[in-house]
């Protein structure tokens, strides 16, 4: 038996690793959906999901069981192949982009096969993600086509164009970080911004300010959401391009918007912020207890908080909740080699959060552009801004040469 | 078999088979679809020579961007199904021993090849991509200048076609 793990665990090992991420995601996904609720109604001054759960917490669970038991109807006229192959594409490309993704420095060792946090380790990673997201566009294009629906065929066309426009902005302002870290691969541009010493002043956000900024909203732009969630614009085109979509293939639709979210965030961590690095210098190593000092005394709230939830199912989840994150925070504490473990993923998470946050806080702040704003916004200016943006780092790099 | 060996008959059968859909759809946007994949497959083909580069920017310009105008234009034009007509004269006549003396010449070429044919090398030179702008940069300046240029001239026409109605 360990013979055949350890003859096979070049094939094992990473069917394991897609297994956890695929799961991990998707949970991640659902509960997303449960801030999203939450700080959008916090935002418009109301309480968001509070029914099923405590806090609502149990809320993506029932949306998950309504959307497999939902009736599926198949509108007439549609083209069958098409209908059904889209929403399959769509969540598809979006998982894939997340084989790219490292997620942590170290290297750990399973049935003697050295691997690392993270799928796949190619060294074209930016490439491969960009690969990826140029397909996606044919998800959404299909669904709208072959919906046989004007309003779905007008929203996928005007995503597709839209895709297609601040796809160039995208690739366009990635270019300055890849003339500084001089490599396509994603650990490589991290590892690039490890200046010991200098803590978060390495981060190639600071002399990447201008990409930054054209690379996060050209990001939004490609992932459909607020303010450039003009394909949906439920005023305009009733649902867009899934409007004839129904149940589990709505669903999938949903969880791959969420998952590119996800993504994108990943990217922009990894690209301008460093991705797993702390933001101090490796000479504070009281750092490293900032994640016990965070979880002990949230758990101990969770605790506090849930011995006064109004009904008895809550009394007793919340303070389970509160006692496990309570108990992994005096872990971390006692244990240095775990603590020491998860220093980059806890970094690597609260960074991705960040950019999560911004996108939910954009979604309750912003109106929608309209369609000819965002194409002159696009083309007019975001990418010449990005294309001066590689003109100027290239100049200085030159110069810094010389 | 090996592993490498495995995949590249899947990718292979993957591009032949989606090139014959291609051209036997009825409806356009079908089409277009079986030709994306036929991309896809190339660029499979590509990375199993360890031409990485190569691999990811096919998908990005020719899976990505140009089909993706293919399929825009299709859904814009609302091109419906095709009807099949009889086949033209020349088709029959000229076309079916052409396409015959075709595959026979490839056949005949296969066969007369020893069966050890030595796969190509993953050539070390090309596959870095800092290799490959190198050489673009410096030995092939002209033609890449002259291949821009072009694009641009094409670009300048197409605004040109487009403006006269004004």
């Amino acid at each position: 038996m360990s013979d055949f793990l350890a003859k096979y665990a070049f094939l094992i090992v990473p069917i394991l690793k897609i297994a956890v991420l695929v799961f991990l995601v998707l949970t991640v996904d659902a509960y997303l959906t449960w801030i999203e609720r939450k700080v959008i109604a916090h935002i418009q001054a109301r309480w968001g999901p509070h029914r099923v759960g405590p806090h609502g917490l149990l809320q993506p669970l029932a949306d998950g069981v309504k959307f497999i038991f939902k009736e599926d109807p198949i509108p007439a006229h549609v083209d069958k192949a098409a209908y059904f192959l889209a929403p399959f594409l769509t969540l598809m490309l979006a998982l894939t982009s997340l084989a790219v993704i490292p997620f942590g420095p170290q290297t750990f060792t399973v049935f003697g096969y050295q691997t690392h946090i993270g799928i796949a380790d190619v060294n074209i990673s930016l490439l491969v993600l960009f690969a990826i997201t140029a397909l996606g566009v044919y998800g959404i294009a299909l669904a709208g086509w072959a919906s046989n629906n004007k309003y779905s065929l007008l929203g996928g066309l005007r995503s597709s164009a839209q895709m297609i426009s601040y796809e160039l902005a995208l690739t366009l302002s990635v270019v300055g970080v890849l003339l500084l870290a001089g490599d396509f691969s994603l650990r490589g541009i991290v590892e690039q911004q490890t200046v010991p010493g200098k803590g978060l002043l390495s981060w190639y956000v600071f002399p990447q300010i201008i990409g930054f900024l054209c690379f996060y909203i050209a990001a939004i732009a490609e992932t459909n959401r607020v303010p450039f969630d003009l394909p949906e614009a439920e005023s305009e085109l009733v649902a867009g391009f899934h409007t004839e979509y129904a149940s589990m293939k709505f669903a999938m639709f949903f969880i791959a918007e969420y998952t590119s979210m996800i993504t994108v965030s990943c990217l922009a961590t990894i690209l301008f912020f460093g991705g797993w690095l702390s933001p101090f210098p490796e000479t504070w190593t009281w750092t490293q207890y900032l994640p016990s000092v965070l979880l002990i005394p949230f758990g101990l709230w969770v605790i506090f908080d849930g011995f006064r939830y109004e009904n008895l199912f809550g009394r007793i989840l919340l303070p389970a909740v509160g006692f496990a994150l309570t108990v992994i925070g005096a872990a971390l504490l006692v244990f240095a080699a775990l603590n020491g473990a998860i220093q980059g993923p806890f970094w690597f998470f609260a960074k991705v959060f960040t950019f999560l946050f911004v996108y939910i806080w954009m979604r309750g702040t912003l109106p929608r552009f309209r369609y000819d704003q965002l194409m002159s916004f696009g083309w007019k200016f975001l990418l010449p801004v990005s294309i001066a943006n590689v003109v100027l780092t290239s100049v200085v790099i030159l110069w810094r040469m010389h | 078999m090996t592993a490498p060996v495995v995949i590249f008959f899947v990718l292979a059968a993957l591009a032949v088979l989606a090139a014959v859909s291609l051209i036997l759809q009825r409806h356009p946007i079908h089409s277009a679809l079986s030709l994306i994949v036929v991309m896809v497959a190339l660029a499979g083909l590509y990375l199993l020579l360890g031409a990485e580069f190569v691999a990811a920017v096919q998908i990005i310009v020719y899976g990505g961007a140009i089909m993706v105008l293919f399929v825009f234009v299709i859904m814009l034009l609302n091109a419906g199904e095709e009807e099949r007509t009889n086949f033209s004269k020349l088709a029959t006549y000229a076309g079916i021993p052409l396409a015959l003396a075709i595959a026979g010449f490839i056949a005949a070429a296969i066969a007369r090849s020893s069966g050890a044919l030595p796969a190509a090398e993953p050539s070390g030179a090309l596959t870095s991509t800092k290799t490959l702008s190198m050489l673009l940069f410096s030995d092939f300046v002209y033609p890449f200048e002259l291949t821009s240029f072009l694009i641009l001239v094409a670009i300048l026409g197409a605004i040109v076609l487009a403006q006269r109605e004004n």
